[in-house]
């Protein structure tokens, strides 16, 4: 069912844990559905100097949330905002269609912490205009 | 490697060894049609049938005469339902299930709702349990079927099958009941029971896949399924899989021989599996009804977990069991047996159900609580909830 880079991202997931005195933090999906991520940002200079992951959900909700920090870990803002859902499944070597929305709330998630340090910062980000973290909060069941 | 621990005993059984035995005759050397009655090959086959259509008959204090063989429970609930519907739609279009019948029934419901029929959906409290008020005054002139499952697969609740008997008795309605999961974990009398309609499947008791049985009891009005030959009286035409039903047969003589030994054994293990959970994992919720339970089921919500991980976590310990979790299901939402509980949908994505057998040791119980408990803190170490 699931590639081997998807369970070795679920058995060993990278970037665990809380954040103190996070830069950015998002958190997007809800209990009703059955898939909440949340996820912590330090940033320094414009870059991500380091990310954390809250994950409550499926096996592909965790391996899609530790692959998604992996990739935006140590990159811009620019970088980071660019992460697309898509990036996130190949880098996973494939999601089962039924579980293609845990890439998508990976990279709401993102957007969702990115905007949250924009908001803090007076920052405005490119690509982050049309994005409204309200929206986010029902996402998940689909 | 860890031991592998098959704990979905629910889902289905491991076909028995001496099934296996008894089938095995039936493919190249009782090979013959039951219907060709001729010859001794046929006469063999026919014999076999009928003394599995015994088996099963005594099994649930019925008639042999009343037993029809099908191809599983899914089959018999379709023919309960929509052949007493269409049969008896003179007398009246209103169906009385519940919330939390298996969807062989659920949607069968739903698709004669297309033909003009209402169906009463009955609610169930906390632990799965039916009110019995609810049933009565659910009742109307042109009831015709009441439709109610003698144990639930998922949260092993036992329905008051005896009463809701007497009930459909008195107002001369025709009582189902899908008595798939309680087969061989409950004592069945479809006499003392009042019970017009069972349906049973051979799978879930060490039989094969493939095969189940209908009883019919005597007088009761109900359409035929299958149109074709004369088999099964004419009710259920098709060339009998002989070798499956024979097969059946014998999973339910074993049965019978066992049945407290064995049930004994598996409350023995359920009980020690349900307080081992509450004594080590904080945070759980046992589903289904704490003692008027089937002797095989332990379900228990983990709060702030998902169901499908830990399925996952369990299964890299050879761990097999099931979730009521969406995730699990490729559906939107949680278990309708669950949310009808009462459950909110976060614990019931959490769901966790062990169904055992009598393979299963005490060691192996411990195993169990011991991998749950560290399953749980882990994944609850990554969660976002309850911090």
């Amino acid at each position: 069912m699931y590639t081997e880079t998807v369970m070795d991202h679920f058995r060993n997931p990278r970037n665990v844990g809380h954040m103190e005195n996070a830069d950015g933090v998002g958190q997007v999906g809800n209990v009703k559905c059955g898939d909440i991520m949340k996820i912590y940002l330090k940033i320094n200079d414009e870059i991500i100097e380091d990310v954390k992951f809250e994950t409550f959900g499926c096996g592909s909700a965790i391996a899609s949330s530790s692959m998604a920090t992996e990739l935006i870990k140590g990159k811009s803002i620019d970088e980071a905002v660019e992460l697309s859902n898509k990036a996130v499944i190949e880098a996973l070597g494939g999601l089962p269609p039924v579980k293609v929305h845990c890439s998508v709330l990976a990279e709401q998630a993102i957007k969702s912490a990115l905007y949250d340090y924009a908001q803090k910062t007076n920052k405005t980000i490119k690509g982050l205009e049309n994005f409204n973290p309200e929206d986010e909060e029902e996402f998940g069941c689909h | 490697m860890n031991k592998k621990l098959y704990l979905d005993n629910a889902a289905t059984t491991k076909v028995k060894k001496e099934v296996i035995e008894e089938m095995k005759e039936y493919f190249d050397v009782m090979y013959g049609n039951p219907s060709s009655q001729l010859y001794e090959l046929g006469r063999k086959s026919k014999e076999a049938i009928e003394k599995a259509r015994k088996e099963v008959a005594d099994f649930i204090n019925a008639d042999e005469k009343e037993i029809y063989f099908t191809a599983g429970g899914s089959e018999s609930d379709n023919w309960a339902i929509k052949g007493v519907a269409f049969a008896n739609k003179n007398k009246g279009n209103h169906i009385i299930t519940t919330k939390i019948e298996h969807h062989a029934v659920l949607h069968t419901c739903e698709y004669l709702e297309k033909f003009g029929f209402e169906t009463t959906y009955l609610n169930v409290d906390q632990y799965g349990m039916i009110n019995l008020e609810e049933l009565k005054q659910s009742i109307r002139p042109e009831t015709i079927l009441i439709s109610v499952m003698f144990a639930n697969n998922e949260i092993g609740t036992i329905q008051p099958i005896e009463q809701i008997g007497e009930i459909a008795k008195e107002h001369g309605i025709i009582f189902h009941t899908d008595a798939v999961q309680a087969l061989g974990g409950v004592r069945i009398d479809v006499k003392k029971q009042h019970i017009d309609l069972l349906s049973v499947s051979a799978h879930k008791v060490g039989g094969p896949k493939g095969i189940g049985a209908m009883y019919i009891k005597k007088g009761v009005k109900i359409d035929n399924f299958i149109h074709g030959g004369g088999q099964e009286r004419g009710k259920r035409a098709g060339t009998e899989g002989v070798q499956n039903i024979a097969g059946f047969g014998k999973a339910v003589e074993l049965a019978a021989k066992n049945f407290d030994e064995h049930n004994d054994y598996l409350i023995k293990l359920r009980t020690k599996l349900i307080e081992g959970i509450k004594a080590n994992i904080p945070d759980v919720v046992l589903n289904g009804h704490p003692t008027n339970r089937l002797p095989n089921n332990v379900n228990f919500s983990y709060k702030y977990v998902e169901g499908e991980a830990i399925l996952l976590l369990l299964d890299m310990e050879g761990i097999a069991a099931s979730s009521g979790s969406a995730c699990t299901s490729g559906s939107l939402d949680p278990s309708h047996v669950l949310l009808a509980t009462g459950l909110d949908h976060g614990t019931a994505h959490g769901s966790i159900r062990f169904t055992l057998s009598d393979e299963i040791t005490e060691e192996d119980i411990d195993f169990v609580v011991e991998t749950m408990r560290a399953i749980i803190s882990r994944l609850r170490e990554i969660s976002p909830l309850n911090k």
